[in-house]
């Protein structure tokens, strides 16, 4: 595993999925090839029903094609068996939902160390909860370890999950609509911590509908009808510690007047 | 490299792990699942003793009729196709008695008995209770002794004389103390000398107490209790061994065939049990009783057990979107499995734990309170603990594979 940016994360080679419901069939994905290096920041649009979240299942691991080819580090993942994608799920990538989807009534620390007990590796308890404080930490969390979902804010419950995603060093993350249920201001805190994972080099895979949320992406893919329409470089990319303090400094002012 | 054995064993670890935090982060709800087996296994142990407890009791007062034992009770005739029942019509004689005494050679022992029921009165005391009539022999053939005093003789009987021995319960009602022998108790404002004081024999299945009694010569019964009068209720005979019970049995239905006149094909107008038929016949009913109690608490194990199924099922409903996050970060199918699997044997393991404790405390309290020997049997309890196991794999495995064939899309997606 080389750490080189020019190295290939993600390679789908004329991805299709086809849903039959009932009668009719909903081609959601027709046919995507698209190639993400490794250390890349994506950012995935579309308009609603463009085939997003159904091409992330398949990066994810959590569906397969029904044609097409899918290379995740190098290996053909796109004919494993239902537990080989979720070990393949567990030791290289990394999820972050719309919803949290964190355990309620569980704590932080477990949360975060849920990856682990599925893992190969075997870990004490002590090792466990060092490992996931240390993670916690990473994101901004020190101290709310004990803390449920329910006694923290929708950011700090995203970073939770973000926490979790990392716990496994995965090769990539992917995060469907992650800052869909925050508010403007938080959601730069997530694109901030994307920013500086990406920055460390892991490879970022993010479903957005809001353009300015695209912006701290590095390339941008754009979806239509199930098919790439658009792929560009990111020009004047947003730099998220810049962007809170242009905020913080807003409403300072705005508090001041 | 890690074998490959070792790592699932280290995940069937960490699976362990995971049901009891599932457990803990639902106290309530396990607690109130683990009720149903509670109960469930509770109720088998409780049963089970008590019928094992009611069994034993019924034996030994069935031993405590005395050893080879024949009752002769009168009626149980169905002239004009009525069934009178034991000591209804009294077509017992004295005479009948005296004939089995004189004729039928197994038999050693014979009493008379006759049963009323009186106000005794001791000063400005008096006290409701039972009245038995019987021979000198009762003593004997009932094998109970006297704790104080001695017992009325044949001489007491032959004459009818006022004189009787006391139970312990009747004793202590009237005198306020066991110490009464030599004084007078007036049964029916007749003064008898009360000659002993009966050892105590306690209540019996049926919850009387046996020591509640005053039992007088059978002949001063008749005479001062009854009012006259010439049947007796029945007649207690024993026998040497047992067996000379089968026919000495025979003899008595043949002696008494022909002492009554009753033609050929014609019923009997008595009704002679010998004590292993009493025996028997009780032990089956105690028997059917245990059967009985046993099946409604197994019926409330199963219930028990559908409990832990319909709140594992509600519980894969609402934890389907854990699973899905579950199996979006590495869980397999067996994982899953295995978690609700654990989850509900747990369950049912410590609701049977629990059960079995209370089953014991509660059959005790109920042997201590009805004054029944208890007898917990570890076949029960062993088998409650096995059952109560079986049922968590039989009702958590079908939810628990409903959850592990979860699509993980659908599941991260449920609402
Ligand atoms: N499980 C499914 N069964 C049938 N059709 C499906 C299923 N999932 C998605 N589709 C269909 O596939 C198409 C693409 O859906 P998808 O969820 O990928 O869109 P999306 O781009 O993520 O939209 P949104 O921005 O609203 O989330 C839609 O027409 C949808 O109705
Ligand atoms: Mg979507």
């Amino acid at each position: 595993m080389s750490n080189s940016s020019d190295a290939t994360a993600v390679r789908l080679e004329e991805v299709r999925k086809t849903y039959h419901t009932g009668e009719v069939e909903v081609h959601a994905v027709r046919g995507v090839s698209i190639e993400i290096g490794q250390g890349e920041f994506v950012a995935l649009m579309g308009s609603s029903g463009s085939g997003k979240s159904t091409l992330m299942n398949i990066l994810g691991c959590l569906d397969r094609p029904t044609a097409g080819r899918y290379f995740l580090d190098g290996e053909d993942v796109s004919s494993l068996s239902r537990d080989e994608l979720a070990d393949v799920r567990n030791r290289k990538l990394g999820f972050v939902f719309q919803s949290f989807n964190l355990l309620s009534r569980t704590s932080a620390l477990e949360n975060v160390e849920l990856p682990l007990l599925y893992s190969e590796i075997a870990l004490t308890s002590a090792q466990l909860r060092e490992k996931a404080e240390q993670v916690l930490a990473s994101v901004g969390l020190e101290g709310r370890g004990d803390h449920t979902p329910s006694q923290l804010s929708g950011g700090q419950q995203q970073r939770v999950a973000i926490a979790r995603a990392l716990i496994n060093d995965p090769e990539v993350i992917l995060a469907d609509e992650p800052t869909g249920n925050l508010d403007s201001r938080t959601s730069v805190e997530v694109m901030e911590i994307f920013q500086t994972l990406n920055e460390k080099g892991i490879t970022i895979i993010m479903v957005t509908h809001e353009q300015d949320i695209a912006s701290y992406a590095r390339r941008n893919i754009v979806m239509r009808d199930g098919l790439v329409c658009d792929d560009i470089v990111v020009q004047n990319r947003f730099n998220a510690t810049a962007e809170l303090e242009k905020k913080t400094a807003a409403e300072a002012l705005e508090a001041a007047v | 490299m890690i074998p490959k054995n070792f790592t699932r064993r280290l995940r069937l670890l960490s699976t362990f792990k995971i049901a009891a935090r599932a457990l803990r982060r639902n106290k309530l709800r396990s607690a109130l699942t683990a009720l149903g087996i509670i109960i469930g296994v509770g109720a088998v142990i409780a049963m089970v003793s008590i019928g094992n407890g009611a069994k034993a009791q019924v034996e030994a007062q069935i031993a405590g009729l005395g050893e080879n034992i024949i009752l002769i009770f009168s009626g149980s005739t169905t002239a004009s196709g009525i069934r009178t029942g034991w000591g209804g019509a009294g077509t017992l004689k004295i005479e009948d008695a005296e004939a089995i005494r004189r004729e039928v050679p197994a038999v050693t022992l014979v009493s008379e008995e006759v049963v009323s029921t009186a106000q005794v009165m001791a000063g400005n005391q008096n006290w409701f209770t039972r009245i038995y009539g019987e021979s000198a022999d009762y003593f004997d053939l009932r094998q109970w002794a006297l704790a104080d005093g001695a017992p009325f003789t044949d001489q007491d009987v032959r004459s009818a004389n006022k004189v009787c021995v006391v139970g312990r319960t009747t004793a202590t009602q009237i005198f306020g103390s066991e110490d009464v022998v030599g004084q007078v108790l007036r049964v029916k404002n007749v003064p008898f000398q009360i000659t002993g004081v009966l050892t105590p024999k306690g209540l019996t299945s049926q919850g009387t107490d046996q020591d509640d009694i005053v039992i007088m010569p059978y002949t001063s019964a008749m005479k001062r209790v009854l009012g006259g009068g010439t049947t007796l209720r029945n007649i207690n005979a024993q026998v040497a061994s047992p067996g000379d019970l089968a026919p000495a049995q025979q003899q008595i239905i043949a002696l008494l065939r022909q002492r009554h006149n009753i033609r050929e094909g014609r019923d009997d107008d008595f009704t002679v049990r010998n004590q292993e038929e009493i025996a028997a016949a009780q032990t089956a009913t105690t028997e059917t009783m245990t059967a009985l109690l046993a099946g409604v608490a197994v019926i409330s194990l199963i219930v028990g057990g559908i409990g832990i199924m319909n709140i594992m099922l509600v519980s894969v409903t609402e934890r389907t979107r854990e699973i899905g996050t579950r199996m979006a970060v590495g869980a397999h199918g067996r994982d899953i499995l295995t978690q609700f699997l654990i989850e509900a044997i747990s369950l049912s393991a410590v609701g049977g734990i629990i059960g079995i404790i209370l089953g014991i405390v509660s059959a005790k309290v109920l042997a201590a309170v009805k004054n029944w020997p208890s007898l917990i049997s570890p076949g029960s309890i062993v088998a409650a603990f096995l059952v109560s196991a079986a049922v968590g794999v039989f009702f958590g495995f079908y939810p628990a594979r409903k959850a592990a064939q979860l699509d993980p899309i659908d599941a991260l997606r449920y609402e």
